[in-house]
């Protein structure tokens, strides 16, 4: 199965109630996929292609707000047309799985694989003070896992997640195992797990209302000190990241993603040559996995890090370092995908030599 | 009599067709049979006609067109998807004495653009709006488009469209046709020299309205997409005769002279 | 057991297939696979090409710029990937069509008829199972029986009617492919 495949396959059997999005390549097989499987007659979810993205995100925010599981997929310039839908959601506290099958940018540009959203993605892309968790898979596997934690973490904390991937996960073709068929909730479910969702105001209940409007600013700072320490609730219990070789390692790669996987291998070929490598690898991008970072700093000589970019998640390592140890970015951009040799010879020059 | 040889066949006298300068040289990246470079010589030709190369601003759209600026030899914008309109309204109302149009498919008009589609007619901004509509997402690999018919098969209609669950097809041309910005709104094809001639003096009209700043002239050109129709160029132009203009009848809709 | 492969031609030639149905194949025999194509409009006649790797362990990198084998069907790959084969490596390549032969002296050359070889059969279809024939005689890395499983896993079941033919070419490569250079 593709990536895109095996996202949407996973995201039927995650119990999703409905699916929108508008085709964009590299992740126009999402909707395809939806399409042929005939997931109304499968689990009863609703699969519709929108007019554009920005519809595509309101309808989003339209099915959260009644409690449903709903997810959509884009590309960078469509998730781009999104932010302004994902601000709201945010702040109305929506839960839903958002995929960017990221491509290279800025603009049109090409719809080779890039890792140059990830600015977008962790700072908040849209207006306003808000956050999203931001998984990153480097399999197809992930994928396939991402849709459904995706929505459990989205419901656990009212909040919308992030699957942010790139082109060649999308396109590339992995083993994948795939989790059971999950129910879709009940209307049951929802009105107990959701009280807050726009159900139909019954006699027991206020009516409920989701909007991410407070005129009264006293009102405004509250919601956005409750916005805060949800974020920093999710600092502390979602930080995710693999370790790989780093017990004795002298040096350290921090890559994500595609870029994870080409340092995996370029890690194997320096340990090859003798070199002690290590891998970090962070999972959740938001929330960013400082604190093992800020500990590998006191074992390692140098930090190379590695990104589809011109260096974005390097500020974050760089934060996380303080001025310790040296911390270097070796990436490709426009779409171009680094090569293991590449990150090897960067390492060489940049940290070891350099 | 002597043999006729190459040398004199190429006489500037001898000559009956060219094609125009206001085309490049770069061989058109469309897959062959398709009605996009035929669209784009014919409004090339009328600009050349008209001489009016060096006052004419090109709006490109996102689509198998977004590489227009590459073939047609004249000042061109390239816009996100859907927003030509927009841009073409900022540039003609701040260079009035220029021609601006757009040239939009299907997906990129009817679809992502459709509220700058229709807010552009309905100011009646003084610009050319060329429509390719070939029912269906040629670039991004043959998706369901607004405009795909009842029934056809697309990569994201796979058994066909159904229009409790996808929607009907949107007659924009219809549409815009109500607002009382548009002057000129008219659907050809180009797949036949006949047509091709009809449709050439339909953009010709156009852009004599644009200059005689009367409002906003609407071209559609119903098209092929073999590609995107999963067969060969005579298939799909037998196909389209048969089946997209009845749903899309050719002609004048709206004439105000 | 790593095996690092590249396979590159025009579009048309079924160059995603061919490694689709050889991940397929490695999966059914309980290898760890993947499959990375290129994509976008330059697969519209214009060059393809798909990275397969199968293997014992867990893959690390799918994206790699040396191969153990090459399997180059057109010229604009003949020139891109000669030399990325490692050393001491793999090099399978169909002369129809091929103006500049391979020159490299530290890696193993084979060339398969196969074009010429499919029409012959009058299925010109089955023109990249002859290549795959060719290239598991030379690397049997997957019992025929898997191979068999993945080409009923990859192609729609409208299709598997033709799964005798496909086996057939994959026997006729495994005869035709010839030695071009070899180290010794
Ligand atoms: C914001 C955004 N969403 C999606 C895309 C992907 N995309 C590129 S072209 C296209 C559709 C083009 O179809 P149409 O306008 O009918 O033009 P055609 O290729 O058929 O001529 C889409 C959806 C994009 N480039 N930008
Ligand atoms: S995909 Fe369709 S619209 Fe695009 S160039 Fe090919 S035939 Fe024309
Ligand atoms: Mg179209």
């Amino acid at each position: 199965m593709k990536g895109n495949e095996a996202f949407a396959e996973a995201a039927i059997r995650a119990g999703a109630d409905g699916y929108f999005g508008y085709p964009i390549t590299p992740q126009s097989e999402v909707m395809e996929y939806l399409m042929a499987e005939k997931p109304h007659e499968r689990t009863g979810m609703v699969v519709l292609q929108a007019e554009s993205e920005v519809a595509a995100i309101n309808m989003v925010y339209g099915g959260a707000a009644c409690g449903k599981r709903v997810l959509t997929s884009s590309s960078s310039p469509g998730i781009s047309l999104k932010q302004e839908g994902i601000s709201y959601i945010a702040g109305a506290e929506l839960p839903c799985v958002i995929l960017n099958v990221v491509r290279g940018g800025p603009g049109l540009g090409t719809i080779q694989p890039s890792q140059s959203d990830y600015f977008q993605s962790t700072k908040g892309g849209g207006h306003g003070d808000y956050r999203m968790i931001v998984l990153a898979p480097s399999s197809v596997q992930e994928m396939a896992d991402f849709a459904r934690l995706g929505f459990d973490l989205a419901f656990k904390y009212r909040n919308p997640v992030l699957v942010l991937s790139d082109g060649a996960i999308g396109q590339m073709m992995e083993k994948v195992e795939l989790d059971e068929q999950r129910p879709r909730f009940t209307e049951e479910e929802i009105i107990k797990n959701t009280p807050w969702a726009t159900t139909g105001k019954t006699k027991d209940r206020e009516r409920n209302i989701i909007t991410s409007l407070d005129l009264d600013s006293a009102k405004q700072e509250l919601h956005n000190h409750a916005l805060q320490a949800k974020y920093k609730l999710m600092q502390e219990q979602e930080t995710r990241f693999e370790m790989i070789s780093c017990e004795d390692a002298d040096y350290l790669i921090v890559a994500y993603g595609t870029s994870a996987r080409i340092s995996q291998k370029a890690v194997d070929l320096l340990r090859a040559e003798g070199i002690r490598v290590g891998l970090l690898r962070p999972i959740t991008l938001f929330p960013f996995p400082t604190e093992i970072i800020s500990k590998l700093a006191d074992q390692v000589k140098g930090i190379l890090t590695v990104e589809m970019s011109a260096g974005q998640m390097i500020e974050d390592v760089k934060l996380a370092v303080g001025c310790r140890v040296k911390v270097e970015h070796f990436g490709r951009m426009g779409g171009i995908i680094p090569s293991p040799t590449e990150v090897v010879e960067a390492m060489k020059t940049k940290i070891i030599g350099g | 009599m002597a043999e006729i040889t190459k040398e004199d066949i190429r006489k500037p006298e001898n000559l009956i067709y060219k094609k125009t300068d206001l085309l490049t040289d770069k061989p058109l990246s469309y897959c062959p049979g398709c009605g996009h470079g035929t669209a784009h010589r014919i409004v090339m030709e009328v600009l050349e006609e008209m001489d009016i190369q060096d006052k004419t601003i090109g709006i490109a759209p996102v689509g198998c067109s977004v590489l227009a600026y590459e073939f047609m030899n004249i000042d061109m914008q390239q816009a996100a998807h859907g927003r030509a309109p927009a841009l073409a309204t900022a540039v003609k109302r701040l260079n009035p004495d220029k021609f601006v149009f757009t040239y939009q498919g299907d997906g990129d008009l009817a679809a992502i653009g459709t509220a700058e589609t229709i807010h552009a007619c309905n100011r009646g901004e003084n610009i050319v709006i060329i429509f390719i509509n070939n029912g269906i997402y040629g670039m991004t690999g043959g998706q369901m488009a607004p405009t795909t018919l009842p029934g056809m098969k697309s990569s994201t209609s796979p058994y066909g469209r159904d229009v409790h669950m996808m929607g009907n097809p949107l007659k924009m041309t219809e549409l815009v046709a109500q607002l009382p910005g548009t002057i000129y709104v008219t659907r050809q094809a180009v797949h036949t020299p006949a047509n091709v001639r009809k449709t050439k003096k339909a953009i010709r009209k156009a852009f004599e309205n644009q200059k005689l700043n009367k409002g906003l002239s609407f071209v559609e050109i119903v098209s092929n997409c073999n590609s995107g129709w999963k067969m060969n160029p005579v298939q799909a132009n037998e196909w389209m005769v048969e089946n997209m203009f009845p749903f899309y009848p050719l002609g004048d809709i709206k004439v105000n002279d | 057991m790593t095996e690092e492969i590249i396979i590159a031609g025009f579009g048309g030639q079924g160059v995603l297939s061919m490694g689709k149905i050889l991940a397929y194949s490695g999966v059914m025999g309980n290898k760890e696979v993947s499959w990375m194509p290129s994509y976008g409009p330059e697969m519209r006649g214009g060059t393809a090409n798909v990275t397969v790797i199968i293997s014992d362990e867990r893959i690390s990198s799918p994206i790699i710029n040396q191969f153990d084998t090459a399997i180059i069907l057109n010229q604009q790959s003949m020139d891109k990937f000669e030399k990325s084969v490692k050393p001491g490596g793999l090099l399978i390549y169909d002369p129809n069509g091929i103006t500049h032969h391979p020159q490299r002296q530290d890696i193993n050359i084979y060339q398969i008829e196969a074009a010429d070889e499919a029409a012959s059969m009058g299925l010109t279809k089955v023109f990249n199972m002859v290549v795959l024939g060719g290239f598991l005689k030379l690397k049997p890395i997957i019992q025929s029986e898997f191979i068999r499983k993945g080409l009923e896993k990859s192609l729609p079941k409208r299709h598997h009617g033709l799964i005798p033919e496909n086996e057939k070419a994959i026997e006729k490569g495994k005869e035709i492919i010839k030695s071009v250079h070899q180290l010794n």
